[in-house]
């Protein structure tokens, strides 16, 4: 129904930026190309290109095999790509400037066991500023205050095998608030955990943005979580494939559902509604606003 | 399969619990090397005294050295009656063709059989009063002059350190793939050799592949997180040696002494 005001609407400010100059682009990738060894010619990334401002919260959503991971693996020179560039916070990705790189980008990753290296919860705190060669009285600081925002501080001899999911991945944040990176990049980092364990991951992020104001990517199966973003990226075949704020992008209803993506429940049910006639607001509704919307508008007392 | 391997450390807060790993580990193997100066009773009186006084300081119950001494029990037995029985000399017990029980012989047995409790007991020592990672980190600080000759000492210590991390995970996921194995209508421990051995092989193939997947899923996360190995790292646990640790070769010193003088 909207795509022409959507692409209009981008058009228009330009693909994001050219609107505000003065907000700083801290990611900015051109033309990236990159094939997996022994994948056929399959491109992982096929020309993406796109750029973050600092400060921003971005999700990124596409389908399985879209080439979510393998962008953000991109992003610090986990991959050796094909072509294209990539900058980051002015510093151009390249074979002198990957390890002051990996210092600006903080990763948390999907499975919470294969990314816990310490043999307990200060241990692993502390690996990435041991690979800094931070000194140790600093260091020691700096992981008591990173578990300390986590919420850990009780934990900080237990082995990660007395540990629940949640937690580790809590610990995995605190590895990267104590490395003071610029960007988090989260791929997929609450998937594998259950309600209770994401809540507690999603709230330490998101109190950690207020208090940083890092940018944050992430890479994300959970259409609510990526609903809180400033604004979401649908990568598809290894390119974007539109982006725009989370009330745009959840306007399209069955392109999303095309695309193999899901839609948050309130767009289920406002489709549901307008099927019977009903009509609705075309923006995107959060949950309470859809509740606000309908005893207000719609209740017949 | 837990207790075997992880097991083994019992938290406590003595003296030895405290001890740099460092000074434990060579001093266990110094201990165990000077036991085989001991030729007489008195010598193995001395150091068995000495062994019972630092398990009464570790404050560990004396059945843990006990059952550690269990699962040798038919290598020492079999060693010790082959030195019961063929060793001459002495007055002659009792013989029939070439076996033979003689005084000496008994002796040695018995002063083999002294050996072995001796090392195992000081082994178990400890193991039991150091966790496993101190021991890594030991092991690492030890071997550091063999960086000289170019060898990954910290690289080493780190894989140890990570096999160690490692070791319940692997159990875990063991124990599920046995349980959906089991749910298919497995039987683990039944059939002859062959059946078990095959049985065997649904379960190491499962975990073969998720161990390279972890493996590699660690490496990505190890280099995201800006390791590029041993070189200008520092280091966030260190070893401190302390006088107690000094005290405790003194006391080697001293026991070394003593032995020579008993022989
Ligand atoms: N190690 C690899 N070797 C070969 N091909 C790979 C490898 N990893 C990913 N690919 C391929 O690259 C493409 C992009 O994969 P990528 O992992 O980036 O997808 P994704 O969007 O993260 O998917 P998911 O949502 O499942 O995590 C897919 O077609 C995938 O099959
Ligand atoms: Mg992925």
């Amino acid at each position: 129904m909207c795509t022409d005001t959507i692409i209009n609407r981008h058009l228009f400010q330009g693909k994001y930026g050219l609107l505000n100059m003065d907000e700083q682009k801290i990611i900015q990738v051109e033309q990236l190309k990159y094939e997996y060894p022994q994948s056929d010619g399959h491109l992982a990334l096929n020309n993406l290109s796109v750029s973050i401002n600092a400060g921003e919260w971005v999700a990124i959503i596409g389908h399985n095999g879209s080439g979510k991971s393998t962008f953000a693996k991109s992003l610090n020179g986990l991959l050796d790509l094909q072509s294209g560039s990539v900058m980051i916070d002015d510093l151009p990705l390249a074979l002198d400037t990957v390890w002051s790189i990996r210092k600006k980008i903080g990763m948390v990753f999907q499975n919470p066991d294969n990314q816990f290296v310490g043999a307990t919860v200060e241990d692993d705190v502390a690996f990435g500023l041991e690979n800094q060669g931070v000194p140790r009285p600093e260091m020691i600081e700096r992981v008591q205050e990173a578990v300390k925002r986590v919420g850990m501080l009780d934990y900080l001899k237990r082995e990660p095998s007395r540990l629940s999911g949640g937690q580790k991945q809590r610990v995995a944040l605190a590895g990267i608030i104590a490395q003071q990176p610029e960007i988090l990049i989260l791929d997929e980092a609450t998937s594998m955990l259950d309600p209770k364990g994401r809540e507690e991951v999603l709230a330490t992020i998101h109190k950690l943005k207020q208090e940083t104001n890092m940018t944050v990517l992430s890479i994300t199966h959970d259409i609510d979580e990526a609903a809180s973003a400033d604004r979401i990226i649908i990568l598809d075949n290894g390119q974007v494939y539109d982006q725009g704020t989370p009330a745009d992008i959840f306007a399209y209803g069955q392109r999303l559902l095309d695309l193999g993506l899901d839609v948050p429940y309130p767009e289920k049910l406002k489709a549901a509604l307008n099927k019977l006639q009903i009509e609705m607001p075309t923006d995107y509704l959060t949950t309470e606003r859809m509740v606000d919307y309908l005893w207000t508008l719609h209740s017949k007392m | 399969m837990n207790k075997l391997i992880l097991g083994r450390y019992i938290p406590g807060d003595s003296i030895l619990h405290r001890m740099d790993p460092r000074a434990k580990l060579l001093a266990s193997f110094y201990y165990i090397g000077i036991i085989f100066l001991a030729r007489t009773w008195q010598a193995y009186a001395l150091l068995l005294v000495f062994t019972l006084v630092l398990i009464g300081i570790s404050k560990i119950k004396l059945d843990f050295f006990i059952k550690g001494v269990k699962p040798l029990l038919w290598l020492i037995l079999f060693t010790v009656l082959l030195q019961i029985f063929f060793t001459r000399g002495g007055h002659v017990y009792w013989q029939w063709g070439f076996l033979s029980l003689t005084q000496y012989g008994l002796i040695n047995g018995a002063y083999i059989f002294m050996r072995f409790v001796l090392i195992i007991f000081m082994s178990t020592l400890l193991t039991l009063t150091t966790p496993p990672l101190s021991l890594a980190d030991a092991i690492e600080s030890i071997l550091k002059p063999l960086k000289v000759v170019h060898f990954p000492v910290y690289e080493v210590a780190l894989m140890l350190s990570i096999a160690l991390r490692f070791v319940p995970t692997l159990m875990d996921e063991t124990t599920k793939i046995m349980d959906a194995q089991r749910a298919r209508g497995v039987d683990f421990g039944e059939g002859n050799l062959f059946q078990q051995m095959k049985a065997i092989v649904p379960i190491l193939i499962p975990l073969f592949v998720s161990s390279f997947n972890r493996a590699d899923d660690l490496a990505t996360a190890m280099e995201a997180r800006g390791y590029q190995g041993g070189e200008g790292r520092s280091k966030y646990r260190i070893l401190k040696w302390r006088t107690k640790d000094t005290v405790a070769f003194i006391l080697m010193g001293l026991l070394t002494i003593a032995l020579i003088f008993l022989r």
